[in-house]
């Protein structure tokens, strides 16, 4: 079992209504991992984190997590399993406080790890702890974002899924960011998958990584054998870089 | 000034009731969005349940105490009502859900008749009545304040404290804010939305269960369409006090059974009615939200 992905994608096709969104997508995450999913806007990179949850059901293929058949489960049974994700638009409770927000993180335990978990967050983003007693709604959008990633990081996740975590962060934040789930991954083994728009820095901090094209995957590799590829390059990184 | 505060008393227990009755109101809406138009036909079947184990205790148990009928009466009621408001959220509401906005809203208003008529054709058209069950009076000048308006006014407050606390301060009560703000979001937190909504349903009934008891001890009386008026008030005072919010429509219960009272004593009666709504008029165009209703300025 210990060989097996972490996350298995095979050939998965999710729609919104008639319109095919994903076209047969094969992706896998291994144990351990940080890998990344770049591509343009619209081409399907939010459907596969959303589909993975089981928000959209994918139509066709399969989904394997930790050797069991999630394709079909709902959402909040896939979410029991321990896949934490931080989504599109970030999805903060906006008329609950910050530390309901994290505690809405943590209810898989019962709450039961909250006190030194809400600490680690509080130490990775010292912001959430001046805000929180303030509600979601009316903080920043990088206090958002840093809110929606803690309170991900809140359920023991085995399996990070980072929708765009870069957008709308000053570059400082984002580095702190990125260097706080590179530390997450070393020190605790936790694997992430993660979505980014800044594909520079992504493929930077990701073992592998995969470029997706209008539903489909079109390209696969190590992140720095990306970051070399002249079409990557071309598409993704020039111009583009940060 | 005797016979005002004496109005105030009346106003309050009148009040009370509607409160009890109005979040189930605004907790369906808050949660998904719906007026459940069939609530106030449930708390119609609370006094109705309540009714029920009224006779079959008083004909099986002569002699029980009052108090401890009462009990078996409330608790009674509130396990009924509450699988009644669970079933119809399984039956008729979840299907819909995703559907258009207007298709639940319908199969409430059917839902409703449903209900009334089903009380109607198994329990009879006429009045239901039950003799007067807690008759103390208490005398405090020329002010006088019965054991019954005490018991629904300080039930409707532990009833309240602890309904508060339950949303704001329990995982379950979080869980129904979270699904109430973003449902997705909720479900990807591993929060069972379907579960939670039934819950609201559940709780909601309960405490019209607890409104429709009480109704039946205040006014000793229970019709099959007594879901109506009381249901529309209650609904009345949910968007007065702002719909969606819990303290709203307390609120709202207890301003429109003061009015009530306040203009029967004062002007005519047969305006009473009248006068709620034009308050409730009143408030929409100058406060469309309600009186503590939030406004919609979040980011997100």
């Amino acid at each position: 079992m210990a060989d097996e992905p972490l996350l298995k994608v095979q050939a998965v096709q999710t729609f919104y209504g008639n319109i095919r969104a994903l076209d047969g997508v094969d992706v896998h995450v291994n144990r351990g991992e940080i890998v990344s999913l770049i591509g343009a806007n619209g081409a399907g990179k939010s459907t596969l984190m959303m589909t993975i949850c089981g928000s959209p059901q994918a139509r066709h293929g399969s989904i394997i997590f930790d050797g069991e058949d999630i394709t079909q489960q709902p959402t909040h049974l896939i979410a029991r399993r321990r896949i934490a994700q931080s989504p599109e638009g970030r999805r903060i409770f906006p008329r609950m406080t910050v530390y309901e927000n994290l505690q809405m993180g943590a209810g898989l335990d019962n709450l039961r790890y909250f006190k030194e978990d809400v600490e680690k967050i509080f130490t990775l983003f010292p912001r959430l702890k001046e805000r929180q007693s303030q509600r979601g709604g009316t903080l920043s959008g990088g206090e958002q974002q840093m809110l929606s990633i803690g309170r991900a990081l809140m359920a023991r996740p085995k399996l990070l899924l980072l929708d765009e975590p870069s957008l709308g962060l000053a570059p400082l934040i984002v580095k702190g960011i990125f260097e706080a789930i590179k530390k997450l991954n070393k020190e605790e083994g936790l694997t992430v998958f993660l979505v980014e728009q800044n594909a520079f820095a992504a493929l930077r901090l990701s073992d592998r990584a995969y470029v997706m094209v209008n539903g489909k995957v079109t390209m696969t590799g190590s992140g720095k054998a990306l970051l070399a590829n002249p079409e990557v390059r071309a598409a993704y990184l020039e111009g583009g870089r940060h | 000034m005797e016979y005002f505060v004496q109005q105030l008393a009346n106003g309050l227990t009148l009040g009370s009731i509607y409160g009890l009755i109005a979040i189930g109101y605004t907790m369906v809406y808050g949660i998904i969005g719906m007026i459940n138009f069939a609530h106030g036909d449930i708390f119609m079947l609370g006094a109705f349940a309540a009714l029920i184990v009224f006779l079959i205790l008083t004909s099986f148990f002569a002699g029980i105490p009052v108090a401890l009928a009462l009990l078996v009466m409330l608790i009674i009621a509130m396990l009924m009502t509450s699988l009644w408001n669970w079933t119809i959220e399984r039956v008729a509401y979840r299907p819909l859900r995703g559907s258009f906005r207007l298709a639940p809203l319908i199969t409430a208003i059917g839902m409703s008749i449903v209900l009334s008529n089903f009380i109607q054709v198994t329990q009879g058209p006429r009045n239901k009545p039950i003799p007067a069950l807690v008759t103390d009076v208490y005398h405090f000048g020329d002010i006088t304040i019965s054991l019954k308006q005490i018991i629904i006014i300080a039930l409707t407050a532990v009833l309240l404290t602890i309904f508060w606390y339950v949303v704001n301060k329990t995982p379950l009560g979080r869980a129904q804010r979270a699904t109430e703000q973003d449902r997705k979001m909720a479900a990807l937190l591993g929060v069972d939305v379907d579960r939670t909504i039934s819950i609201t349903f559940i709780m909601g009934a309960a405490l019209a269960a607890v409104a429709g008891t009480m109704y039946l001890m205040y006014y000793g009386v229970a019709t099959f369409n007594d879901g109506f008026i009381p249901g529309v008030k209650a609904f009345t005072a949910a968007v007065l006090g702002g719909i969606g919010s819990l303290p709203g429509a307390v609120l709202g219960g207890l301003l429109i059974g003061l009015i009530e009272s306040l203009w029967s004593a004062y002007f005519t009666i047969a305006y009473k009615d009248v006068a709620t709504f034009a308050l409730l008029a009143f408030v929409l165009i100058f406060k469309p939200t309600g009186i503590l209703g939030r406004p919609e300025v979040e980011k997100v």
